[in-house]
């Protein structure tokens, strides 16, 4: 929407600057900040991350932002999309560390874990994948047939209840590669750089979601 | 349907692109920037960029010029030369790579390996593994900071990279570079077979033949070429290039 505060939430975890380079490619121009006050702000949130399970719930608890996220996400409802890590986080917990999650979304995360037949796969699932989609969602429209989406990961979200999963990707299982529970959006794939399939998932979020 | 990917290697000297033989002889083949311009265009799998000096120089990473990179950059791309600490990662992964490469602080401390992945986790850390042919002892380990052969073997140090929290292992052949001639096939077989993680080959390659080989026999995960990619022709003459997806899915079935 326009006019929109769109703030990506910088908590010392990753590659903040190509979320916003890609938004700015389409005209919209996000704030990158980890100011408590800017994020009560926001009309639309963004939870990026690259890193560890732990060391972002440590950091952003450090910066005294879990008050004003659940707020935000729980009680204004204010949409918020999770980007690999970030989406990891709104989990109650992970195989990756010993901390609690945001717990927004029934799930947990999980390692990848292959049958003995299908052992050859490498974790980390890094490289280019296709999503399928199991539920109609804003987020993906305009999806071309030959979209694919950059994972680099080594864990992933596993939802209790399958209707909060939007897409699935074949990595020796399907696994969730986007969920949505109501305000709520995960995204296991790297949209801001993912070519033009990604921006399309980006611009999808900021002005139809 | 997930997808091996095919990376051009882009070697960094004093910010502008280089391309070398046998890790020797740095020509200067254009401007960083106008390459990943061209490269998105191309919709490519991911760039590696190498500042190969940083490290014998002493270097700081070139933060300036991977902000310049990281804007114009709608792919992935990993950035390797000169990291030493945890905040120079912090720097780079914020400002918008991203993947790291240790080379030559992780041959001298292989804690730092640890330490990163621990932060930054495993999948932010690419470990590249220069190898070099010895006509006694086989395949070594290289010190290119050093200009020097080790006496560590490849494929323990890669198993000891991934037990410490590697993501990736970025193998690169001396004796290959810049030659044409194909990959080290046995050295990437080798590798690739003694890691649960994936292993990017590179240096050799002269043909997209050569890119499928390295993924078929070579059991990689990823195909990284400079020359192939930057030099066009016998003369090699300076032309950026890629496969179309097309081209791509003829290649990788």
């Amino acid at each position: 929407m326009v006019g929109t505060k769109i703030v990506i939430i910088d908590y010392g975890m990753g590659n903040l600057g190509s979320i916003a380079n890609m938004l700015g490619k389409i005209g919209y121009q996000a704030i990158i900040s980890s100011e408590v006050g800017d994020i009560a702000g926001a009309g639309k949130l963004i939870l990026p991350g690259v890193g560890s399970f732990d060391e972002g719930m440590i950091n952003l608890k450090k910066l005294g932002l879990i008050d004003v996220l659940n707020h935000k996400v729980k009680i204004e409802k204010v949409p918020i999309m999770g980007i690999c890590l970030g989406l990891q986080l709104f989990t109650r917990q992970s195989a990756e560390g010993t901390l609690a999650g945001l717990g927004w979304v029934q799930a947990s995360t999980v390692k990848f874990d292959f049958p003995p037949k299908r052992s050859n796969l490498k974790v980390p699932h890094m490289g280019w994948n296709t999503v399928a989609i199991r539920k109609p969602s804003l987020i993906f429209n305009g999806l071309e047939k030959e979209a694919r989406f950059y994972f680099a990961h080594s864990y992933h979200v596993r939802c209790d209840n399958q209707d909060d999963i939007l897409a699935t990707t074949d990595y020796g299982y399907e696994f969730a590669s986007a969920i949505q529970t109501g305000n709520i959006i995960g995204i296991q794939f790297h949209p801001e750089k993912s070519h033009k399939y990604g921006l399309n998932i980006l611009k999808n979020y900021v002005e139809a979601f | 349907m997930f997808k091996n990917r095919i990376i051009p290697c882009l070697l960094l000297s004093n910010k502008g692109l280089v391309k070398t033989i046998k890790f020797k002889n740095p020509r200067y083949v254009g401007d960083p920037i106008n390459a990943v311009k061209i490269f998105n265009e191309k919709e490519v799998d991911e760039i590696a960029f190498l500042d190969i000096n940083a490290s014998k120089e002493q270097r700081k990473p070139a933060f300036d010029l991977i902000a310049d990179i990281a804007s114009e950059c709608f792919f992935p791309f990993c950035y390797g030369g000169g990291i030493r600490t945890i905040a120079d990662i912090r720097k780079i992964l914020f400002l918008g790579a991203e993947k790291v490469t240790l080379n030559s602080y992780a041959l001298e401390n292989p804690g730092f390996i640890k330490e990163a992945a621990e932060v930054f986790g495993s999948q932010s850390i690419v470990v590249s593994i220069d190898i070099k042919r010895n006509l006694f002892e086989g395949l070594r380990v290289y010190d290119s900071c050093r200009g020097k052969p080790t006496k560590l073997d490849p494929v323990e140090y890669a198993i000891l990279a991934e037990k410490i929290g590697a993501g990736e292992i970025f193998l690169n052949s001396v004796d290959k570079d810049g030659t044409y001639t194909g990959y080290d096939l046995e050295a990437v077989e080798k590798v690739s077979s003694a890691v649960n993680i994936p292993v990017i080959a590179c240096g050799g390659a002269g043909s997209l033949a050569d890119v499928t080989a390295a993924i078929n026999i070579g059991k990689a995960s990823a195909a990284a070429a400079g020359s192939l990619f930057v030099f066009h022709g016998k003369h090699r003459a300076v032309l950026i290039n890629y496969p179309s997806i097309e081209q791509i899915r003829e290649l990788i079935k």
